[in-house]
């Protein structure tokens, strides 16, 4: 394993190369020592054109999740049945814009824009997480997508505060240190519900049935139909393969649900010794490629209240530019 | 608590993802303000859940339907300019409304900034932001004078309150190139009435919305 030092002067050396190919050749070199030894890609370093392409894909398609995953839970704001549960969720539904924020600036840092981004989303060229595309139907489900949904969430993305991509890295430190919040309130929240009236075990119980698969679904297609797993490990974007953070989940929530009262609606959920881990049922996979063809019970909706704030907040958006505009310009005279 | 519940409403639906964050800030602050002083009164929850409409004592201004971005950044302009020269005000006595109020004043503070910098976007930006800023304006006007109806128990001078917040608000929205609403600032209905109970017929929709899954589970703790 090289040393940053070592690389730095790599670098250099790269720089002074005079042939565009050979400089190239030398440049893509040092990235690849880099990678290798686990240091971080900054901004300005030289990366090669589908490194950048897929983390603008990947980042994008993280922002794009928290923008639309406000959508659910934003949902039984207005209705939360106590005011500490009110403000919780206000606060958490906040977050989640601030980390929209967070990782739209990480992407704008690989050359692209916010606006850019925003507008492959309205119009269907990027994606969001599959998950956000089932409705929130009871109160209970804001406890399922807290406990599941960002369990699934921090399991996923603990592994990328390691990512080579240091502005995504730093990102997710600061983004999985709030989402750890979030799922243990989740957890709180449905602890609460099992523990309380029969009415609302039951409806704790529903939304964990509702929750649990499409959670599962949440760690991507099987390893063998990842199409871009191989690469974003070898670019060590990604350090663990679906399959295996897929499995994490599980062996995680088995012992939760046990300590909330509540049960997994798979039946061939079981603990393997041989294995040493919880094997589980078949994942129904038509409909998790439906959902992420457009076909799920919400993505419709989704999308459509996404560009109607977005259009409806034009003028919004247009006068503070004018209003920007003007300041900049009587500075100007002022000068 | 009421207002908080209104901005709460915006969640998912601002024109910039900037404008997530500060609604769901200012509805927070409010809210953890509608707590204390629910919690001074009884049980917050009984009293924000299980109240009728006649029992509220919310101003009219703030059960005001959102309407668009400007509706709503008036609504914020009028009413956190009154509260942060009440609390100010409260900050300064010793009553029993003392410690909230010098809590309170720092997060109105922040709030009354923020309407005032879009309340100069909007009005001194756009044709048509100009426009819809002047029809908000003017449509919450008549909501304005209820605030300065003496409240029981609040030892403040409301006649100098009311004198402050005119030149306050006369002077941002003249900087926005907006004109003073020139209507009455209450009607026979408005004056005083949210105060006594009597409320707009949006308030009651928004109660039924608000109190449902509490009130579907008696007795239920969450």
């Amino acid at each position: 394993m090289a040393t940053a030092a070592e690389h730095r002067t790599a670098r250099a050396q790269a720089d002074g190369t005079a042939d565009e190919a050979a400089r190239t050749a030398a440049y893509e070199a040092v990235f690849d020592a880099a990678v290798a030894a686990d240091e971080r890609i900054e901004p300005r370093d030289w990366m090669p054109d589908a490194y950048r392409s897929t983390l603008v894909r990947q980042i994008a398609q993280h922002a794009h999740s928290e923008i639309i995953g406000m959508q659910p839970e934003a949902n039984w704001i207005t209705r939360a049945p106590s005011l500490r549960r009110k403000a919780i969720l206000m606060a958490k539904v906040q977050d989640e814009a601030g980390h929209g924020l967070y990782l739209y600036s990480a992407a704008e840092t690989l050359g692209t824009s916010r606006d850019e981004l925003l507008d492959k989303l309205h119009t269907g060229r990027q994606k969001y997480s599959s998950i956000f595309n089932y409705p929130t139907l009871t109160w209970a489900d804001v406890g399922a997508i807290g406990w599941l949904v960002d369990g699934a969430a921090i399991t996923n993305q603990v592994p990328l505060c390691r990512c080579s991509y240091g502005p995504y890295a730093r990102a997710m430190v600061r983004i999985c240190k709030e989402e750890s919040f979030h799922q243990r309130q989740g957890y709180e929240l449905l602890l609460a519900l099992s523990r309380g009236t029969p009415e609302q075990h039951e409806m704790a119980q529903d939304a964990v049935n509702r929750w649990w698969w499409p959670s599962l679904m949440m760690f991507g297609p099987p390893d063998d139909e990842s199409a871009h797993s191989a690469q974003s490990m070898a670019w060590k974007i990604k350090r663990h393969s679906n399959d295996e953070l897929r499995q994490r989940f599980v062996d995680i929530c088995v012992p939760q649900a046990e300590s909330l009262g509540l049960t997994l609606p798979d039946p061939e959920l079981k603990w393997n010794e041989e294995r040493g881990h919880h094997d589980f049922g078949a994942i129904d996979w038509t409909e998790f490629w439906e959902v992420l063809k457009g076909n799920g019970p919400c993505n419709e909706q989704r999308i459509a209240q996404r560009r109607q704030a977005h259009e409806e907040g034009a003028w919004v958006r247009e006068a503070a530019a004018a209003y920007a505009g003007k300041r900049a310009a009587s500075n100007g005279e002022a000068r | 608590m009421v207002l908080s519940h209104r901005l709460g409403e915006w969640a998912g639906k601002a024109p910039v993802l900037e404008e997530e964050v500060a609604l769901a800030n200012i509805a927070l602050d409010l809210l953890g303000q509608a707590r204390v002083l629910l919690s001074m009164a009884g049980d917050e929850d009984e009293l924000a859940y299980l109240r009728e409409e006649r029992d509220f004592r919310n101003l009219q201004l703030v059960e005001q339907p959102n309407g668009d971005f400007a509706h709503t950044i008036t609504r914020q302009l009028y009413f956190s300019t009154y509260q942060r020269l009440l609390y100010a005000e409260l900050a300064a006595g010793d009553g029993q409304f003392a410690p909230l109020a010098a809590k309170a004043v720092k997060e109105v503070a922040y709030h009354q900034d923020h309407a005032e910098q879009w309340t100069l976007r909007l009005g001194d930006g756009t044709a048509e932001s100009h426009r819809r800023m002047r029809e908000a304006c003017e449509a919450l006007w008549r909501y304005t004078a209820e605030m300065f109806h003496p409240v029981e128990g609040v030892d403040v001078n409301w006649k100098d309150l009311e004198t402050s917040w005119l030149e306050s608000v006369s002077a941002v929205l003249r900087r926005a190139t907006l004109d003073v609403p020139e209507g009455p600032r209450s009607g026979a209905w408005t004056a005083g009435a949210g105060r006594q109970g009597l409320h707009t017929e949006p308030f009651g929709r928004m109660l039924a919305e608000m109190q449902h899954l509490h009130r579907s589970h008696p007795g239920a703790s969450w």
